[in-house]
């Protein structure tokens, strides 16, 4: 009973969404599954770029406003060792390594000295991601650059129902979910994991048990910054790489984790399909005002929830 | 601010509210007439003394100096830089109100000025006449003014329901989504393209696109702005406004709401950008999805944070120097590197010097007052104190 009670918008909203299905399915089922499968990918996509971010937030309580421009460099970065080495796998190594470097430094060198100082780590992480995108158009300039992936993943491949679908974008989906679960498993088993749920259920006390918090800091800084780095090379594979991108997915990590849950990467994964799903529904069903739907989630969370659907009350 | 401080703060508003709550009571006995007569006389004698005394030479400076300004400059100078800074100082002005005296950092207040300036393209007269609408301007302006006021209530209402840094991602997020939202639709905001040809009317046979008359307005209504928020702070609502942004708990034990607070602190604000949102459209001719774009969400944060989110008059100061970086960048450093200058320049100033060039102005001042032997650095640096931005004070310079 309570939990009819409780989460009675969940019921109501759950029966529109499926109302909406059923009629979306029977208008077109293609289009409509399609449209499903896209939207996951993009949640995918969403979500490797969101599960760091709100990690770094989770523990460091750092809203780290220059995770767009991670993804971006990271995709800029990924791109020029893949020319050079031609390989995509080096290419996705390089994007990860680069961006969780860069991560640390920002952790180690300047969010470090303003501990506990939200607003203003906030502000330089304003003031970090414009002078980043500017270096990056700088040097790569205005051109959209594309990946050149393996030709066994480059393909279609025939689903049930469904039809003929991009097999990287099943990589892709795929992908999103063994990072998923390897992060889970990584927070849930191993040492390093679960320093990290203690500090951010306490960072005082994790402290005071004499743990390394700054060392935990700068792992998960790199952690979060790597993924950001990460899904830049595998969302730029799968989209394409061009300035304005950074914003963007920045967009997209804010508005997965107010509506998920700050802190919590299942909230992340939710987050992420919903938004995701929804962007890719509006785009097919109404392409101009498909960023309404996103928003509107954004504001009934926010109305109903505004710790996000998975957040914890600080 | 200190306890002392508080109390002197919360007597204040509290004499202001029996006073103006006294007042009709005062009025009802007919045999007191003649007193109620001569007690607002009174009254206003000893507010126009008191606001006497507090002029001092450097507010005659400045005014007479934006007077002349115009007709001393060229009418680049007028226009580009000097009714642009006005412009762009009032809508960073809302953001130093929210954020200096609410302590709510809106990224969304470039927004709300956007959506006075469409609903002038769209509702007015543009290039695009199949969907503007081509009402008169006085209505039109009115209706810009009222929606953004509604939009800012309605960021305010959604955005007050977490605190802290969350309220900086929100309205962030609502910004790029309406960014992306005018980017996409072409039935109502017209798309990519967006509204050319938006121009000041011509009104009383003066034709406001001119740079001076153009300036003038801006001046008119950015002074307006300014001695609005000078006066709303130190108002009981201001007093409790800054009471919510230092210890909201504690102000709701005092019976205060802060969170209506809060909301009617977005619509004042949300406001104040719309006029400035008005008066941009009009300067800049022209309203496109790139005016409301994440980087002016950000240049107005960097306008109001590199003038200094302690007082007004940094927001003004912040823009000027955010205009002349714009216009002279390009003989500095190649012009495509403006970003890069300006992120550095606000870089440093969160790094350095977090009170903006107003803190910087301050240590001067308190440098040269060390050395001439100073009388009056406590007393002047703790008025400033009363009305700062907690989070933005580096940590043990309370």
């Amino acid at each position: 009973m309570t939990i009819v009670r409780r989460w009675y918008w969940a019921w109501i909203g759950g029966l529109i969404i499926a109302a909406l299905a059923v009629w979306g399915i029977v208008d077109n089922q293609r289009l409509f599954l399609v449209t499903t499968l896209n939207g996951l990918t993009l949640a995918a996509l969403y979500f490797l770029v969101a599960s760091g971010f709100t990690l770094v937030f989770g523990l460091l309580r750092n809203v780290n406003l220059a995770h767009g421009s991670l993804y971006l460099l990271g995709a800029y970065v990924g791109w020029v060792v893949g020319e050079l080495t031609g390989s995509w796998f080096v290419a996705v190594a390089a994007g990860f390594l680069f961006a969780a470097l860069m991560g640390l430094v920002l952790q180690v060198g300047v969010f470090r000295f303003m501990q506990g100082d939200d607003l203003r780590q906030t502000m330089a992480t304003i003031g970090l991601s414009i002078i980043a995108a500017d270096v990056a158009l700088w040097i790569w300039g205005g051109q959209i650059y594309q990946f050149d992936p393996p030709s066994w993943i480059t393909g279609t491949t025939a689903l049930p129902l469904v039809g003929k679908f991009s097999t990287y974008r099943l990589v892709l989906l795929a992908t999103a979910v063994v990072i998923g679960i390897g992060l889970w498993a990584f927070l849930a088993y191993t040492r390093v994991g679960m320093m990290i749920r203690a500090g951010v259920d306490d960072r005082g006390m994790l402290s005071a048990s004499g743990v390394n918090v700054q060392m935990v800091f700068a792992i998960t800084f790199a952690i979060g910054a790597g993924l950001a780095g990460f899904a830049g090379v595998v969302g730029g594979t799968a989209l394409s790489i061009a300035p304005g991108e950074d914003t963007r997915y920045l967009l997209a990590s804010l508005v997965v984790v107010i509506v998920g849950g700050m802190g919590s990467v299942a909230g992340a994964a939710l987050g992420a399909v919903l938004i995701g799903v929804a962007e890719q529904f509006g785009l097919a069903y109404a392409p101009t005002y498909g960023i309404v739907f996103t928003f509107v989630i954004m504001a009934l969370v926010l109305a109903f929830r505004p710790q996000g659907i998975l957040g914890r009350r600080t | 601010m200190s306890a002392a401080q508080w109390r002197k703060a919360m007597n204040f508003s509290d004499a202001g509210r029996n006073w103006s709550g006294g007042r009709p009571v005062a009025a009802t006995p007919s045999d007191a007439r003649s007193a109620t007569r001569s007690a607002p006389a009174a009254q206003a004698g000893v507010s126009l003394g008191r606001l006497w005394s507090h002029i001092r030479w450097r507010h005659v400076i400045v005014l007479a100096a934006v007077l002349v300004y115009p007709w001393i400059a060229s009418p680049f100078f007028t226009y580009q830089i000097g009714a642009q800074a006005l412009a762009l100082g009032l809508i960073a002005l809302s953001l130093t109100f929210l954020a200096g005296y609410g302590g709510m950092l809106s990224l969304a207040q470039m927004t709300v000025a956007g959506i006075a300036g469409y609903i002038v393209a769209i509702l007015g007269v543009s290039g695009t006449p199949e969907i503007s609408l081509g009402w008169p301007w006085w209505l039109v302006v009115i209706l810009a003014v009222a929606g953004a006021t509604l939009a800012a209530t309605f960021i305010g209402w959604l955005s007050v329901r977490t605190e802290g840094i969350y309220t900086i991602m929100i309205t962030l997020a609502i910004g790029m989504a309406f960014f992306y939202l005018a980017q996409q639709n072409y039935a109502i905001f017209n798309g990519f393209q967006g509204f050319q040809k938006v121009v000041p009317p011509v009104v009383l046979g003066i034709d406001w696109r001119g740079p001076v008359p153009f300036y003038y307005l801006a001046l008119f209504w950015a002074l307006a702005g300014y001695f609005f928020v000078k006066y709303l702070t130190r108002a009981p609502f201001g007093i409790a406004l800054q009471g919510v942004r230092d210890n909201a708990r504690r102000m709701r034990a005092l019976g205060f709401s802060p969170v209506a607070h809060r909301v009617a602190a977005y619509a004042v604000a949300g406001a104040i950008a719309g006029i400035g949102g008005v008066l941009l459209v009009w300067y800049n001719g022209l309203i496109s999805p790139g005016s409301v774009g994440t980087s002016w969400l950000i240049n107005i944060l960097i306008i109001a944070v590199i003038g200094g989110l302690r007082h007004p008059v940094g927001s003004f100061i912040g823009a000027i120097v955010f205009v002349l970086l714009q216009n002279f960048a390009i003989d500095l450093i190649d012009r495509e590197r403006f970003n890069l200058v300006i992120g550095l320049g606000f870089l440093v100033i969160v790094l350095f010097s977090p009170d903006g060039l107003l803190g910087w102005w301050d240590k001067v001042k308190e440098w040269a007052l060390r050395r001439t032997g100073g009388r009056r650095s406590a007393g002047r640096s703790n008025e400033w104190r009363s009305v700062g931005v907690p989070q933005v004070r580096p940590v043990g310079r309370q």
